[in-house]
């Protein structure tokens, strides 16, 4: 049920209730709210666990960014309104060593959407999930970092959770661990300093953790395989820097050319 | 930089990144999506997962196999542990604890 439903409930009821008496409706508006609280917190106890790994991960990229935009000079105001506006780890850290160059506005967008690229996938591979979403569906895309695609589109969101919430919140509580890590990084700067080396590696476990729970759940890995494959070749041709590109290409190929035995395999 | 630039440099970055983000949602907005679409948006998880792992794990060196060892053994027992038990906070926390075992302590 969406807000939407609410309103319009409780407007036929309010109507309903015209010449009754106040306690009626303060009742009914009462008994309305606490549905959806009850929603909301189921929705949110379904969530916030899923963004555990998340929220250790983004606590600690995020403070290192903050304390790397610290270490270049710029206040925490930066990290803090870049880790709002942008919300996209990589592109961050890019954009700090762009801003210490001379303005290149060109060079600035064309980067952008080199980094960025990947997130057409996740557009296209949420375009069904997404839908009936209402309002929240602009959120949800504008928080679509690598983390919350990730969780969003391989949950298995039990039945009873209002599936639109439950994103809104594991996208909303991952933007909230980066923001305040970078906000406190480049608050605190070089005054935290316990050895974390090595935590970034939380990320890559989840994604790990995620890729073996998609192959146990499909029937056919033509698609795991082609990725898999293919970002290792393309890694090794075309180096760390410039590989995504090329590789999402090699993806789309080889997913439209095996398109008869992956249709068999994926379910719908 | 000047003040000036420095705000529209974030904005683009800003403005690049949410094009990427809506475009697809903006081009497939009305009625029923395309069946290739759907096929791809059905197929590419698989893959994208694949290419996210890869994508972290980018800066091993493939030349010097040795250096790569810390990623390579903490991977692999993200892996068993969570074939073994299936419970994603335990595989994702023993992984990185161990991570961070290797890199800070052994090698």
């Amino acid at each position: 049920m969406r807000s939407s439903e609410i309103f319009l409930r409780l407007s036929k009821r309010l109507s309903a209730n015209k010449n009754k008496t106040a306690p009626k409706l303060t009742g009914a508006i009462f008994l309305e709210v606490k549905k959806l609280k009850g929603r909301l917190s189921a929705a949110f106890s379904a969530a916030f666990p899923k963004t555990i790994p998340i929220l250790t991960g983004f606590l600690f990229l995020g403070a290192s960014y903050g304390i790397y935009m610290k270490a270049s000079g710029f206040s925490f105001v930066y990290p803090l309104l870049m880790s709002i506006t942008i919300f996209g780890g990589s592109l961050e850290f890019v954009a700090v060593s762009m801003m210490l160059q001379p303005f290149a506005p060109l060079q600035t967008f064309l980067l952008t959407l080199m980094i960025q690229a990947r997130h057409l996938f996740y557009g296209i591979s949420m375009l069904e999930k997404f839908k009936g979403t209402g309002k929240k569906k602009l959120y949800l895309i504008f928080g679509m970092c690598d983390e919350s695609f990730s969780i969003n589109c391989s949950a298995d969101i039990p039945s009873g959770v209002d599936k639109g919430w439950f994103m809104f919140f594991v996208t909303l509580l991952n933007q909230l661990y980066w923001v305040t890590g970078a906000t406190l990084g480049g608050i605190l700067g070089e005054f935290i300093s316990f050895n974390t080396e090595g935590i970034e590696f939380v990320m890559t476990a989840m994604f790990i953790v995620i890729f073996i729970e998609n192959w146990l759940k499909e029937k056919r890995h033509v698609s795991s395989l082609v990725g898999a494959v293919s970002s290792v070749v393309c890694l090794i041709i075309f180096g760390k820097e410039s590989f995504l590109i090329p590789l999402m290409l090699c993806i789309l190929a080889f997913l439209t050319l095996l398109r008869k035995p992956i249709s068999k395999g994926v379910a719908e | 930089m000047t003040l000036a630039e420095e705000i529209i440099t974030i904005a683009i970055c800003a403005a690049g990144t949410m094009l990427t983000r809506f475009l697809p949602f903006i081009i497939f907005r009305k009625g029923d999506t395309p069946k290739f679409i759907r096929f791809l948006g059905n197929a590419l998880p698989g893959a994208v997962f694949a290419m996210l792992v890869v994508y972290c794990l980018k800066g091993i060196s493939f030349a010097a196999a040795t250096t790569a060892l810390p990623e390579l053994i903490s991977a692999a027992a993200v892996v068993l542990i969570h074939l073994w038990k299936r419970k994603m906070l335990l595989s994702i926390s023993v992984g990185t604890v161990l991570y961070m075992v290797l890199v800070q302590l052994v090698f």
